[in-house]
């Protein structure tokens, strides 16, 4: 079982997010990248299904800052290959762009199933799982929060909203949006991680030419702006928090 | 012989590493150590239990058990072994070390040791707004942006930067050292944690990797000594980072300000018509044997009777909050349904006390919760050292 999970850097909500001076994009020196939350489950599960039942875990992840720690953490976890995808990613990147870009690495890879992240928080074309599924010519599917292969296919726990759960079936190669792993993803001791380092190799594979079409166009990026209808309670403390519970008071919940 | 059993008694690495500690050979199964531990009643091996354990080669026992991590490394045990035995750092830690490795700790240390790697402190702050606890008013030196040299490198810690209850500490402090005329700077957001509760709870990695970025910082300025706001951070700069050939000389702000007492003495003008009760840090008093400098201290501001509660200097209690307790406050309450900062609190409130004085900043949140659901606590002030001596200059 070949195992090939592409992740994604996402700005850390850690950090305020400044909008640069086109006013159009996120000012990309302010901003401190982490691996997409669901993208790590995604590692978390082919971790699993390899402690499980053996294979291969490929990691490709796209060169933004921080990216080797990522990949280190990822081989800490028992991760066997790292894929640094390097690209001029900086003038923009979106999901058309970097699945179309994804295709022919994974393609090359052979891969039994790809497990990637279902969503980022900062993608606005949706997810390249489904993206790169229609590029390899694979049945895809989103929601993800278990995985159970026989043979050629796998048996798919998929998540609805409202706590509903369906079972699917979906023969091999597939690509699935993990949404959560089976379980929390594992905390990596430094000592594993430096390990780690020493012994294990980052590849490189260059993502060549972007093709960025078929993505929304940003026309304009703000905060949110605070709408009519808000009241902002200012003063001291202790002023804001009387207001609040006379307001809740009010409105009969206490 | 059954499987079970075999897998009972099978040799790990441990339980290995473990039996090669010369000193754990010394115990004489008193079971002080588990008596003494605030928390050795539930745990499935409190010390002395897993020590006879590790004897009789049924280790596995201990590392399937989830119950030391109720060990809040308050080295009540240590400091009353009567054979001397380490065995907060030499047993728990080591043993905590060992379950890390294996994968196997609570999600909320997970989630704190985590953000101490990715941000360099335990709450997930960005590393950026480290110095945001300082106000216009305040005068704060950086070294760096201000000064390449200075008497005092301040390590001002986790907490006082970043913890809306404790950030008064710091501001407190920073008044102090000014009114003193004191020579000093700050690391700005250079400044790392000290990761001696991360050690503690058994990530040295982790703390040998913080200690290695805060030895670069110290590295690049010229200063006579370290003075901190955190009690954890002295042990580490006292006893664990030599380890890793990182030295400095490092005092509690208490040692720092009782040198200066003469000094202090005439600022504080202010009366304080209160009982006061002081409650000992484990890694102040206990584990460092500070006790009588911050008595000193409060003994100097006007007004203040200073009465002690019934655990007091080496017996101290624990808050709760070290050796990674203070990030496990949901698995620990669910594992003894009872706080060890209240039953602190339930001392202070008995000893008659107005103000419970505290000098970690661990405690000063810890022990105001307390407050609020200890009965007849409500009226108890918890105040840092270093707040009552500045209130007392005004």
């Amino acid at each position: 079982m070949k195992i090939v999970v592409p992740v994604q850097l996402v700005p850390d909500l850690v950090e305020e997010l400044v909008v640069d001076k086109s006013g159009k994009a996120l000012d990309l020196d302010t901003v401190r990248w982490i691996i997409s939350e669901p993208d790590d489950h995604a590692i978390e599960q082919a971790i699993l299904m390899k402690e499980k039942s053996g294979g291969e875990v490929i990691i490709l992840a796209p060169d933004f800052e921080g990216v080797d720690d990522v990949l280190f953490a990822a081989a800490a976890k028992g991760a066997d290959r790292l894929v640094k995808i390097t690209g001029d990613f900086e003038s923009g990147l979106n999901a058309h762009a970097l699945a179309r870009a994804l295709q022919p690495l994974v393609k090359d890879m052979n891969p039994d199933l790809v497990l990637t992240g279902v969503q980022t928080h900062n993608g606005l074309d949706g997810p390249i799982g489904a993206l790169l599924a229609e590029y390899l010519q694979m049945p895809y599917i989103g929601y993800v929060s278990g995985v159970s292969v026989q043979g050629n296919k796998a048996l798919i726990s998929k998540d609805y909203p409202g706590g509903l759960k369906a079972e699917m079936e979906v023969s091999l190669p597939a690509v699935l949006g993990v949404s959560s792993a089976e379980s929390a993803p594992r905390y990596v001791p430094i000592s594993k991680i430096r390990m780690v380092m020493k012994t294990s190799k980052v590849e490189e594979q260059d993502a060549g030419d972007l093709d960025l079409s078929g993505a929304a166009v940003v026309t304009r990026m703000s905060p949110p702006e605070s709408a009519e209808r808000a009241t902002m309670i200012t003063g001291k403390v202790d002023d804001v928090a009387a207001k609040i519970v006379a307001i809740i008071q009010e409105q009969g919940l206490l | 012989m059954s499987g079970a059993a075999v897998l009972d008694t099978a040799p790990n690495a441990t339980a290995q590493g473990l039996l090669g500690d010369p000193e754990l050979w010394h115990c004489i199964q008193c079971g002080t150590c588990s008596g003494i531990c605030p928390f050795g009643y539930l745990m499935d091996f409190p010390p002395s239990k897993m020590i006879a354990a590790l004897r009789s080669e049924t280790y596995q026992k201990v590392m399937a058990a989830d119950t030391v991590w109720m060990c809040i490394a308050c080295s009540a045990c240590t400091t009353a072994c009567p054979t001397k035995i380490p065995i907060t750092v030499n047993l728990m830690s080591r043993t905590k070390e060992e379950l890390l490795l294996e994968g196997n700790i609570p999600s909320e240390l997970q989630a704190a040791l985590e953000n101490s790697q990715r941000y360099g402190n335990p709450m997930g702050e960005s590393p950026r707004k480290r110095t945001q606890w300082i106000q216009e008013t305040d005068q704060v030196p950086f070294m760096g942006k201000d000064t390449r040299e200075a008497d005092i490198l301040w390590f001002v810690g986790d907490y006082p930067s970043f913890h809306t209850g404790v950030q008064p500490t710091a501001r407190a402090f920073a008044r102090l050292l000014n009114a003193l005329g004191v020579n000093f700077a700050i690391l700005g957001n250079d400044e790392q944690s000290d990761g001696d509760s991360q050690r503690l709870a058994g990530e040295r990695g982790l703390f040998e990797m913080l200690a290695e970025k805060n030895a670069r910082a110290f590295g690049k300025y010229t200063f006579n000594m370290i003075v901190t706001t955190d009690p954890h951070a002295y042990n580490a700069f006292k006893n664990a980072y030599p380890e890793l050939d990182i030295r400095y000389p490092a005092q509690h702000y208490t040692q720092f300000l009782a040198e200066r007492l003469e000094q202090l003495k005439p600022l504080l003008k202010r009366e304080l018509q209160a009982k006061v009760t002081y409650h000992d840090p484990c890694y102040l008093g206990r584990v460092n044997g500070v006790y009588d400098e911050p008595r000193a201290l409060l003994s100097a501001i006007p007004g203040i009777t200073l009465v002690e509660m019934v655990h007091n200097r080496s017996t101290s209690l624990c808050c709760g909050g070290g050796g990674g307790g203070m990030w496990m406050d949901g698995f620990q309450w669910e594992k003894a349904g009872v706080r060890l900062s209240e039953w602190r609190v339930r001392e202070a409130v008995r000893a008659g006390a107005d103000i419970l004085a505290v000098a970690c900043p661990y405690e000063k949140p810890r022990f105001e919760d307390a407050t609020k659901t200890v009965k007849g606590a409500d009226k108890l002030l918890v105040k840092d050292l270093s707040e009552l001596l500045a209130d007392a200059m005004e």
